[in-house]
């Protein structure tokens, strides 16, 4: 029996404490609503960041091309949904969810395929030095909208959400959208399988010693290396699908759409804990939230409200919300 | 008859960035036997221990495990020969739990129960703590853990650097009577260790480090009954420090 007496409950209550807060200052429909949009957006960003962490806190590693798989995952969403108009178009929930799913499976295979030659060709060189890697990520990050912009033309691209998923539905007096319905059960697919890949297999348990101390890993005769290169192809595999979820929640996809990211990406990554994957899911939960709630209530703190967010957690929390030990 | 050598270090030199560490140690550890590196703080003890397992590369000399060159090798490459290590701090992975620690030590098998039984009997408080965090653990059961997490595989050589460090006596007493245990099994162990009364009560053989190389070799018991010997070469007397 795990020793529960000794874990932190604080940062769990933050997200239900804040989502208590925020009731008294709004009607409860509205409340309702920008609950389900914060945690909509949430679980996007968790499925965009969550790969983010592990890379970080694995290897230390400063992936500033992040968003770069972010943007490629959408413009896959754009081709793979706009050559399967006719299960875009259909009146029919389940055919549209299978366009979304190949969209999503597509995006997924081909980031991760991408991460794994940026790893080989570009990463390895630059282990250990958190300078260089700024530098030769963000150069990557360019190279990479480049790319996109030669591929797919330099204009925004439309993308229309599947037939069955526009639209609203009614909920107690509040309007929820159902397209974030759908982000929010894949959010919580993704956190559930990453959550038993972690905790219930030995790959898993390799990664989470390595993010501890990596050192000690090798030394028990795992290589790391190998295990880091796998990280990588899952994490960006996952910015892939995370860049198709919001291509299609925004249904305009542009070469700038995974850096535009980038930055709420970091924040996630950095009020959860460098390395913690539950505290990269609070974390993208708690931004989602802030976002909505202080668009609603004050829109003109709302451009600066999440970087205001990662300021109080750091004063509480200088390591985040869920720290990772290190020696 | 005198033991075969497993591990021999002939003049390895290691640089850390721009700082000469070692400079040119000659260690044999003999097979069967347990071997304790003595010497004072910051001659290199630690640094030796992360040479032979390649988390430091060594910049010169040769490091023999079995017969075989091993200073090339990467560490996980190292550790699969049978070499475990127990470093200094421990390198308890705290977020996991006492099981999860020892599993990874594992081969693909997983545990073997006998192994474990025996374990047990010499810690029986990891038992108990089994599926608790290991990082609510003690200083001491933490070490306990290490060492655990060593053997809980049958391995070729043991390298430990200072087990007892901070520890209290009664943990220490305990940690005595595991590795003499240990050497029961004629297990190779390479000990490094402050406290003499450890060195003393456990060591066959004996290398005493200064300035980056070895200085003494010999057996432990000839150097406990030298006091002048432990004067020139530590700077006291172990009689003193026990």
């Amino acid at each position: 029996m795990n020793d529960t007496a000794n874990i932190d409950w604080r940062p769990y209550l933050v997200v239900p404490v804040l989502v208590a807060l925020a009731l008294p200052a709004m009607s409860f429909s509205t409340w309702i609503t920008l609950t389900v949009a914060g945690a909509a957006m949430g679980m996007m960003l968790f499925i965009m960041a969550s790969g983010l962490t592990l890379i970080f806190g694995l290897m230390d590693v400063l992936n500033f091309a992040h968003g770069a798989f972010i943007t490629i995952g959408a413009y896959i969403a754009v081709t793979v949904l706009g050559s399967m108009s006719s299960l875009v178009t259909a009146d029919s929930l389940a055919l549209n969810l299978l366009a979304l799913l190949a969209a999503v499976v597509v995006a997924a295979v081909a980031t991760g395929v991408a991460g794994w030659g940026f790893e080989r060709v570009i990463v390895r060189r630059v282990y250990g030095s958190h300078l260089r890697q700024i530098l030769i990520t963000m150069g990557g990050l360019i190279i990479a909208e480049q790319l996109v912009i030669a591929l797919w033309g330099p204009q925004p691209l439309l993308l229309a959400k599947p037939a069955a998923l526009r639209g609203s539905f009614v909920l107690a007096g509040a309007a929820i959208e159902k397209y974030r319905m759908v982000a929010v059960a894949l959010g919580l697919i993704v956190y559930a399988a990453m959550h038993l890949t972690l905790n219930r297999t030995r790959i898993g348990l390799l990664v989470r010693a390595g993010v501890e101390n990596r050192e000690m890993v090798e030394a028990l005769g795992y290589r790391i290396r190998r295990l880091f290169v796998l990280v990588f192809v899952a994490g960006t595999g996952l910015a892939g699908i995370g860049g198709v979820m919001w291509a299609v929640y925004q249904e305009l996809v542009t070469a700038g759409i995974g850096s535009e990211m980038t930055i709420l990406v970091f924040i996630v990554v950095i009020i959860g804990g460098l390395g913690s994957v539950t505290g990269c899911f609070v974390g993208a939960v708690l931004v989602g939230l802030v976002a909505n709630y202080v668009g609603f209530l004050s829109p003109r703190l709302a451009l600066g409200s999440n970087i205001l967010l990662m300021v109080a957690v750091l004063l509480w929390r200088p390591r985040g919300l869920f720290p990772v030990g290190r020696e | 008859m005198p033991e075969r050598p497993l591990l021999t270090l002939d003049g390895v030199h290691t640089h850390i960035g721009p700082y000469h560490i070692l400079h040119g140690v000659d260690l044999v550890v003999p097979e069967g036997q347990l071997t304790m590196l003595l010497g004072r703080n910051g001659v290199g003890k630690t640094t030796t221990l992360r040479t032979i397992m390649g988390l430091w590369r060594a910049s010169g000399g040769s490091v023999t495990f079995e017969g075989a060159r091993i200073e090339e090798l990467g560490t996980p490459d190292i550790a699969r020969l049978g070499i475990a290590y127990v470093p200094e701090t421990m390198g308890i992975f705290t977020q996991l739990t006492v099981r999860e620690n020892m599993l990874l030590a594992t081969g693909p098998k997983g545990f073997d129960e006998a192994r474990l039984d025996n374990i047990f009997v010499t810690f029986p408080v990891l038992k108990q703590k089994w599926n608790d965090a290991a990082g609510g653990l003690s200083g001491g059961q933490k070490q306990m853990l290490a060492i655990s997490r060593a053997i809980v595989e049958e391995r070729r050589l043991l390298v430990v650097d200072e087990p007892t460090k901070g520890l209290a006596p009664a943990v220490i007493e305990n940690l005595i009577e595991a590795f003499l245990r240990l050497k029961a099994t004629r297990t190779t162990i390479l000990l490094v260790e402050q406290n003499f009364h450890m060195a003393e009560s456990l060591g066959d053989t004996v290398a005493v480090m200064d300035d980056g190389r070895v200085v003494y070799t010999g057996r432990m018991a000839d150097l406990a009954a030298d006091e002048d010997l432990q004067a020139r070469l530590l700077g006291f007397s172990l009689a003193a420090h026990q």
